[in-house]
């Protein structure tokens, strides 16, 4: 692996970890009214796959999509304007932070309801293959998804039709505050799922930036020389709330012993002590590039704070496209 | 005895004494044995009946419903929860295709009593696909029994009810009314469906109302009755079976009828309401009836958007205004809201 892919990984989970904890902290300033599902700790797979799919490709995603969308190159600011509801956001602050789009990215939409995008990307893998395009369909989920007969019935099509799809499973071992042993029988496994309906599916470790950008890679080119669907699963871990800003380790779902095992294998940490030991980056490269996302940063949260609500008459508004 | 207890709480007692009385009722729903208990509505449940009959489930919406429709056929009385209406909206195949007609294909043999509590969500956010009012869609549905209760009392009255009945029920809770305290009787009480309530009675204009817009036209009743106008209000609590009796006979006294409907006008539980009084009561109405509703797009998540989308009790205010010909003021109500629209009050932080 050149240095330079891996370089441009480490910025963009960079970017993802410095976007969501900014929007942790400053959520207790209430400007932010809307459910808000952080994915800090979980930015490799959204930052890996942003990094091999080319713009033109599609992306969909969950409730749990701003390192999805990110990743895959959409606009920072019109994502935290959304955020804040303003009528710059990438929705028209119709939709909020579970709602995103960014069409000139590829990034076709996140939605709110478990598992309601897997066939849309299987749709636009249909459409793919129909014009005869080199382009690829992805779609990111979580394992809760995997328990909805939509997602059965969405991969058993894109297996008997080889669609150019990617299923990209993040399996973070919880819905909500349920543990997958309360949902899912002992002893499964989510990527065999896949594979029994006849999708040649693969799984890793979602912590080890370099392996996930790798098995991506692979995944992605198959895909693009016409070997049909492929899945892939990786095991990774929310830190905060499910919903929300705050850590919510004492509430009783989870231990923080077993938060704090997971913490120890932070992804960006582990990323910049790997380029720095084998010296693709230096401690100063990585401060500039450090200091250069906070001003990003900074820049599009002053854009989103500053950018007027809708106008009412917009409520009526594209109801239907005229 | 009766106590003041919330509407929440109202409903965890209603789960416990249903329990209790009958070992064939089981719940199950995402998150009803986690910590924040669906609201604080299934709190200690499965400490106390065990996980054979109190347990989590795969996010699986509609195989769960069908799995809750086939216990029911052997005897079990299952009542689900979804922390969102939304969400079970999955479910509308094994609702619609099985549990509402069960009974009547197969000629009147088995019958299915489960209970689906829904929950609407509204505020913070809770945009498109997170605060969907579609009871007239369940509504719609032949077979089917839909209740909406707005007080604590009726809402374990009616759950009580809802869970012995001994056909499918969806139980539609608004997120605003979970917080609302009320006198609640002690023992299991049965509300029955199908029975509304008069909650104020008045002269001039009849308001029939559910869920949480009962709480909006009590606001707007007291503005309303300091400026002379004297109105009744009647809380439906079931959607259907719907009591006509008991409107009829309002409007027939008063002449004059607003509906009311938390969900969007277009075919809405008010537009019924205003076809039948239309048709039953023609030769009592001093007017045409009106109805206040939502308008005809889905829930947008901005703040900006959402305040000229929700019905308040100004609306309701102004609503009773055109119909009197009378410029009402709205000035108390509007001092008396302190906090962002998109709360129920200042204190809310959610959970949303
Ligand atoms: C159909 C449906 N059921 C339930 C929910 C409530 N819900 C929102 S997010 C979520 C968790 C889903 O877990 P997973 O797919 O593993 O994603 P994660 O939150 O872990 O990223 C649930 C159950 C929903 N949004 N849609
Ligand atoms: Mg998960």
């Amino acid at each position: 692996m050149t240095d330079h892919r891996a370089v441009n990984l480490l910025r963009s989970m960079k970017r993802i970890r410095l976007v969501e904890e900014t929007i942790a902290e400053r959520y207790a300033e209430w400007k932010m009214r809307c459910p808000t599902h952080l994915c800090t700790g979980q930015e490799t797979v959204g930052a890996a796959v942003g990094q091999v799919l080319r713009p033109d490709d599609f992306a969909l995603s969950t409730h749990r999509s701003h390192g999805h969308y990110l990743g895959k190159g959409g606009d920072l600011k019109r994502m935290l304007a959304e955020i804040y509801l303003k009528g710059t956001g990438c929705s028209g602050g119709k939709g909020g932070s579970m709602h995103l789009i960014d069409r000139e990215a590829g990034f076709k939409g996140s939605t709110a309801i478990v598992g309601g995008t897997i066939p849309l990307a299987v749709g636009l893998g249909l459409s793919i293959a129909l014009k005869g395009s080199d382009q690829i369909s992805c779609v990111f989920f979580g394992d809760g998804a995997v328990e909805e007969g939509v997602f059965y019935e969405s991969v058993s099509f894109a297996a008997l039709k080889q669609l150019p799809v990617l299923f990209v499973c993040e399996n973070n071992f919880y819905s909500v505050y349920t543990p997958v042993a309360k949902r899912q029988p002992a002893g499964r496994a989510i990527h065999a799922l896949a594979a029994a309906m006849g999708v040649n599916a693969r799984h890793g470790d979602g912590n080890d930036p370099l392996a996930v950008l790798d098995q991506v890679e692979a995944a992605v080119a198959e895909i693009r020389s016409g070997g049909g669907p492929r899945f892939l699963e990786f095991e990774t871990y929310r830190w905060r709330e499910h919903c929300g800003p705050n850590y919510d380790n004492h509430i009783g779902y989870r231990t923080e012993a077993e938060f704090l095992a997971w913490k120890e294998r932070d992804p960006v940490l582990r990323l910049e002590a790997e380029l720095l030991a084998r010296g693709a980056v230096t401690g100063e490269q990585v401060a500039a590039m450090t200091d250069t996302i906070n001003e990003e940063i900074a820049a599009a949260f002053l854009f989103a704070e500053q950018s007027p609500f809708p106008a009412p008459e917009e409520l009526h508004a594209q109801v239907f496209k005229q | 005895m009766s106590r003041i207890i919330t509407y929440a709480k109202a409903i965890n007692e209603a789960y416990f004494q249903a329990m209790e009385q009958d070992p064939a009722v089981i719940c199950f729903g995402l998150g009803i044995d986690d910590p924040k208990g669906v609201f604080g509505t299934t709190l200690g449940l499965q400490d106390r009946f065990g996980s054979a009959r109190v347990f989590d489930m795969p996010t699986a919406e509609n195989g769960m419903t069908g799995v809750a429709i086939g216990a029911s056929l052997n005897g079990i009385r299952p009542v689900m929860c979804h922390q969102r209406l939304d969400f079970f909206l999955l479910a509308l195949d094994q609702l619609v295709n099985n549990a509402a007609k069960w009974h009547y294909m197969f000629g009147g043999q088995d019958s299915v009593p489960i209970t689906i509590r829904l929950i609407i969500g509204r505020g913070w956010g809770q945009g498109p696909t997170h605060s969907q009012n579609l009871q007239a869609l369940f509504a719609h549905i032949p077979g089917l029994k839909v209740v909406m209760p707005t007080t604590a009392e009726d809402a374990k009255g009616l759950l009580l009810a809802s869970i012995f009945d001994d056909n499918p029920v969806v139980f539609i809770e608004h997120r605003w009314l979970h917080n609302l305290e009320g006198h609640v009787p002690e023992e299991a009480c049965r509300t029955p469906l199908g029975k509304a309530a008069t909650v104020r009675e008045g002269r001039d204009l009849t308001m029939v109302s559910f869920s949480y817009m009962t709480i909006e036209a009590l606001h707007a009743l007291d503005v309303l009755e300091k400026q002379g106008i004297s109105c009744e209000l009647i809380d439906l609590r079931s959607i259907k079976p719907l009591d006509w009796p008991t409107v009829f006979a309002s409007v027939r006294k008063t002449g004059r009828l607003l509906a009311l409907d938390t969900g969007p006008e277009f075919c809405s539980v008010a537009a019924e309401v205003v076809a039948r009084v239309g048709m039953e009561c023609f030769d009592a109405l001093r007017q045409a009836p009106q109805r206040l509703a939502l308008p005809d797009v889905p829930t947008p998540s901005s703040p900006s958007l959402k305040k000229v989308f929700y019905q308040r009790s100004e609306d309701i205010v102004q609503a009773v205004g055109g119909m009197l010909g009378r410029e009402l003021s709205v000035a108390e109500l509007e001092q008396q809201r302190t906090w962002p629209l998109d709360v129920p009050g200042e204190w809310f932080r959610g959970p949303f």
